[in-house]
């Protein structure tokens, strides 16, 4: 996890030198603080990752020498299949469609997404274990 | 040989799921598809889907190249061409190349590389899968509106693109079409990067996967760092043409070089994001073909990672000849960016070195994708110097640049169709007419963008629906066309083969004696990818296992050797 | 762990394959210096402009560079395609994965022809970008889909649309100061035989001077997609003498010449919402 973190954090450095050079050489507002949000996309989730690493056992798969038997256990729950992400999919189709055809398609947008939302989360309530 | 069946079969098959079991028998009807969450099943539905969006895309780019061959052409009008072009570049970038390159082959192959049983979030995945799906129709939905489809460029340029310009449901519809994909591409990133992330198989360290894995790890990252700028400047937008903001608009104190910046620091990273799944097909591609590791593969995943760094400071060079733009950086970064894309060249030549070169059509593909690739780099790396560009900027120099650089990427991703399909399907593509269809293509593909090449020196200017008589630029575009014919007789090709090879040639497991994980598992692969996995002690497990002899060879005796 | 050089044999046999590189570099550049200054023009325009030669200049340095580094890479792909197709089916190879002096080698020889290459760039670009004091200003405005080309302290006004083809004069020899916008979308102002092309966008006016060195008579079109009739949204220059020019400025200094002008600004201005051409005359080429 450790390697993981390091390379975004080394991307999110690079875009800060970046973003900094840009800002001192061109004064230009729109484009450095992109690179800078860049920055920010590196040092999120690398932060994250380097705060776990730094918390949790080297992982098997970190290791050179991890074994299959390691891996053995629960990795997590997968549901075998779910129609949500298709109403999920289908309400989001509908809403966007509602920005061209009319605001009435918002009605079944938003439904199907409500619904789709709260269905895949109790999916997940009853169906995980973590 | 370790039996890890426990490893796979300890994911949970979870709760009130009534047709659960039966799924591991593959899924059969439509319930099923619109239910899955199998990767397998979705990277082959986006497979689907992304070629019959390119097939479409070519079908447009045919018409252009009708109505280019005589000067004055009159198959369609203005505007028609311009909806043309509009939606030839859409649809093969936003349709086709992206959900391909991060959606097709890379959901199918990266879970199983790395030894995992499924995608990190699979419901995630599938709703990727609905929303590209439900984009591609919203894009496409444009022709059949009363004002027709976008007509302002598949960069949709504010303020062209605003209301007074643009008016009609087709632009609007362009806009939805693109945030829907654009969601569907973040949340791939995100699926692709905790995936990589969080299911590797133990042992399977960061510098044990596979490049084709370094490169979607890499483009996951990308996304997520470029695609919200595009949906964020999208909506900026469509609240510009319909609540009466003026962001891009001067009337009101906007900036349209605004639309610009945003949409070029979404889309220069796109290229990479397009280009990287496609680099490493071709890497693991030649690597297998010619029998050897990867030469460089840490080199090789130090540029994938340069390239990623480098691209967040290129957009600009997009922008020259606006004349806001801080030149020299650009140019630097651009320029350089050429560094890394030529360690993979040359990693891809050390592989070949001294290799066994079988030419499967896997393996003709991957080479017509490094000389034609190598073309589109070198003519990318004018359009890198600002006074080049000046002279080429928005000629038919650019547009033959790129076209170089995507039909590469086509050749790659035919490539990876031609060796990954039997793991898909169980069975073999035929390789005569694959064969047959390179060859037509290799030189369609030469023969397409050369004479373009030339009409850009010569300063005809993109995007042009009518050309002037005098200036002689009708031979060149009747070569190009003739080009372009090849080019899709060579995919009517591509169909015919997948039809004539249905279910005819038996792969096997590991038709090609590759080396990477997916080819120690079943073709198609189970439910969960594995019922049992080798040791994982170096990028290609499935390679040390069936010849423990022939390890790769470390640093010390390689120097001896490249240099026969 | 093991990068200490290998015994003579493999460093001599090294040696001899970088001098087989080197002899396929010297070679195009010996030919290229023993043709002395008919370096080919790798079919771009040698240019009527100042600016637009140096242009000319650095396609030239590139396209050699492109052609000496993209030959060697293409010769290198061939022959190792053609050198080591299979010999039988089941033949391995030796397993050969990294050499590192090989790898920094063609790390750090691109990294030198970038800043070679970027050298040359700036040097051009401060040309191209520099602003000499000027002898004449044109101000041009883009709209969809003509132009407007306007003297400032004159009453020289050239105006017209699509493939009226509006022609503006210029006098060579000198400094002609230019400032460029547009009213409605983003166009292109592009003439190929100046090798030049900038971007009319609303709300910027960009600037730059062109220095033409021969009269003639060229053809410049809209780049940049601006709308239903970008495709013959054309215009034409006509370089002149100095005295041709001010002579040609003066006649609009007339009563009737301002008039003209005036004229002429106004039917284009009714005209452009009105009469839009569906087939474009074609007599508007290059001389």
């Amino acid at each position: 996890m450790k390697l993981e973190a390091r390379i975004l954090l080394l991307l999110g450095l690079f875009f800060g030198v970046m973003a900094a050079v840009y800002w001192f050489w061109s004064k230009e507002t729109a484009g450095s603080i992109m690179i800078f949000a860049g920055m920010l996309l590196g040092f999120l989730p690398g932060g994250y990752y380097w705060w776990w690493s730094r918390r949790m056992p080297v992982r098997p798969e970190d290791r050179d020498d991890g074994s299959l038997e390691e891996g053995a256990g629960v990795i997590g729950s997968f549901p075998g299949s779910s129609i949500f992400p298709f109403l999920l999919g289908m309400g989001a189709f509908s809403s966007v469609l509602a920005m061209v055809f009319g605001i009435w398609l918002l009605i079944p947008g938003l439904g199907l997404i409500m619904w789709a939302l709260t269905g895949a989360t109790a999916e997940s309530r009853r169906g995980g274990q973590y | 040989m370790t039996d890890v069946h426990e490893h796979v079969a300890v994911v949970h098959e979870d709760h009130g799921d009534h047709h659960g079991h039966e799924e591991h028998h593959g899924p059969s009807g439509l319930l099923n598809w619109l239910t899955t969450t199998d990767h397998k099943v979705i990277g082959m539905s986006y497979t689907i889907t992304a070629v019959i969006m390119l097939v479409v895309g070519g079908a447009f780019a045919e018409l252009i190249r009708i109505q280019l061959m005589s000067p004055n052409g009159t198959l369609v009008g203005y505007a028609q061409y311009n909806e043309l072009f509009t939606m030839h570049g859409s649809v093969m970038i936003y349709l086709f190349a992206g959900p391909f390159a991060f959606g097709a082959l890379a959901n199918y192959v990266v879970p199983i590389q790395i030894g995992a049983p499924d995608m990190a979030f699979p419901r995630l995945n599938a709703l990727s899968y609905w929303l590209y799906l439900s984009g591609s129709i919203t894009m496409l939905l444009g022709f059949f509106t009363a004002g027709g489809a976008a007509n302002f460029g598949w960069v949709g340029y504010a303020p062209l693109s605003n209301a007074a310009n643009s008016p009609g449901y087709g632009a609007d519809l362009w806009i939805g079409a693109l945030l829907l994909t654009g969601f569907s591409a973040i949340f791939t990133g995100v699926n692709l990067v905790a995936t990589i992330f969080y299911l590797r198989a133990p042992g399977m360290t960061l510098f044990r996967m596979p490049i084709f894995t370094w490169n979607l790890l890499v483009t996951g990252i990308l996304i997520l760092l470029a695609f919200p700028v595009l949906t964020a400047g999208l909506i900026m937008l469509f609240a510009d043409r319909h609540f009466g903001t003026h962001i891009y608009e001067v009337t009101g104190g906007g900036v349209p070089v605004l639309w610009q910046n945003i949409f070029w620091f979404w889309g220069h990273p796109e290229v990479y994001i397009l280009a990287l799944p496609f680099f490493g097909m071709v890497t693991e591609i030649i690597s297998v073909f010619s029998r050897k590791p990867v030469f460089g593969y840490k080199g090789m995943v130090f540029a994938t990672l340069t390239i990623a760094a480098l691209s967040l400071g290129v957009w600009a060079h997009h922008l020259f000849t606006t004349g806001t733009v801080l030149l020299p950086f650009f140019s630097i970064m651009s320029l350089l960016i050429a560094v890394p894309t030529g360690i993979k060249m040359f990693n891809w030549i050390g592989t070949m070195w001294r290799g066994e070169i079988w030419f499967s059509t896997a393996m003709l593909m991957a080479i017509g994708f490094v000389i034609t690739f190598l073309i589109g780099g070198l003519t990318g790396i004018y359009l890198a110097s600002p006074p080049l560009d000046f002279f080429a900027h928005d000629t038919y120099f650019v547009v033959a640049h790129f076209h170089s650089v995507v039909m590469a990427l086509v050749f790659g991703g035919l490539g990876g169709l031609y060796y990954w399909g039997p793991k898909m399907t169980g069975y073999m593509l035929d390789e005569r007419l694959g064969k047959t269809q390179f060859w037509i293509m290799f030189i369609g593909v030469n023969l397409f963008t050369f004479p373009m090449y030339v009409l850009g020196l010569e300063g005809m200017p993109r995007r042009m629906a009518v050309y002037p008589h005098d200036i002689q630029w009708k031979t060149m575009n009747d070569l190009a066309s003739i080009g372009g014919f090849l080019i899709g007789i060579s995919t009517l090709i591509f169909v015919v083969n997948i039809v004539y090879s249905w279910k005819r040639y038996p792969a096997g497991d590991n038709p090609w004696d590759a080396g990477t994980l997916e080819w120690f598992t079943t073709s198609p692969p189970p439910h969960h990818n594995f019922y049992r996995l080798p040791p994982i002690r170096s990028e290609r497990p499935t390679w040390d296992y069936n010849h423990p002899d022939q390890k790769a060879l470390a640093h010390g005796h390689a120097s001896q050797e490249g240099s026969h | 762990m093991d990068s200490t050089p290998q015994p003579p044999k493999g460093a001599k046999v090294r040696t001899s394959s970088f001098r087989r590189v080197r002899g396929l570099i010297a070679l195009p550049v010996a030919a290229l210096i023993l043709s002395g200054c008919t370096v080919p023009s790798f079919g771009a325009y040698e240019s009527d402009t100042t600016t637009g030669r140096s242009t000319y200049h650095l396609w030239q340095g590139f396209t050699i560079a492109a052609i000496i580094v993209g030959g060697l890479t293409l010769g290198l792909i061939l022959w190792a395609v053609f050198r080591y197709r299979r010999k039988s089916a089941d033949a391995i190879p030796k397993q050969t994965q990294y050499h590192l002096p090989l790898e920094w080698f063609y790390t750090i020889v691109p990294i030198l022809i970038v800043f070679g290459l970027f050298a040359a760039t700036v040097v051009v670009e401060n040309k191209v970008t520099a602003e000499p004091k000027a002898d004449v200003t044109i101000d041009v405005n883009a709209v969809q889909w003509g132009w407007t080309f306007q003297y400032p302290g004159t009453h020289a006004l050239i105006t017209g649309q699509t493939t009226q083809a509006p022609m503006f004069e210029m006098p060579a020899g000198a400094n002609v100061h230019f400032e460029l916008t547009a009213t409605d979308v983003v166009h292109g102002f592009y003439l190929r035989n100046f090798n030049f092309s900038r971007l009319a966008i609303p709300g910027i006016t960009n600037q730059w001077t062109f220095h033409a060195i021969n009269t003639g008579e060229y053809f410049g079109q809209c780049t940049e997609l601006c709308g239903l009739y970008h495709s013959i949204m054309y215009f034409r220059v006509k370089v002149v003498t100095m005295a041709q020019y001010k002579a040609w400025i003066a006649s609009f200094n007339t009563p009737e010449g301002a008039r003209a002008a005036e004229a002429a600004a106004l039917a284009t201005k009714q005209q452009l919402d009105s009469i839009i051409p569906t087939h474009p005359t074609t007599n508007h080429g290059v001389n």
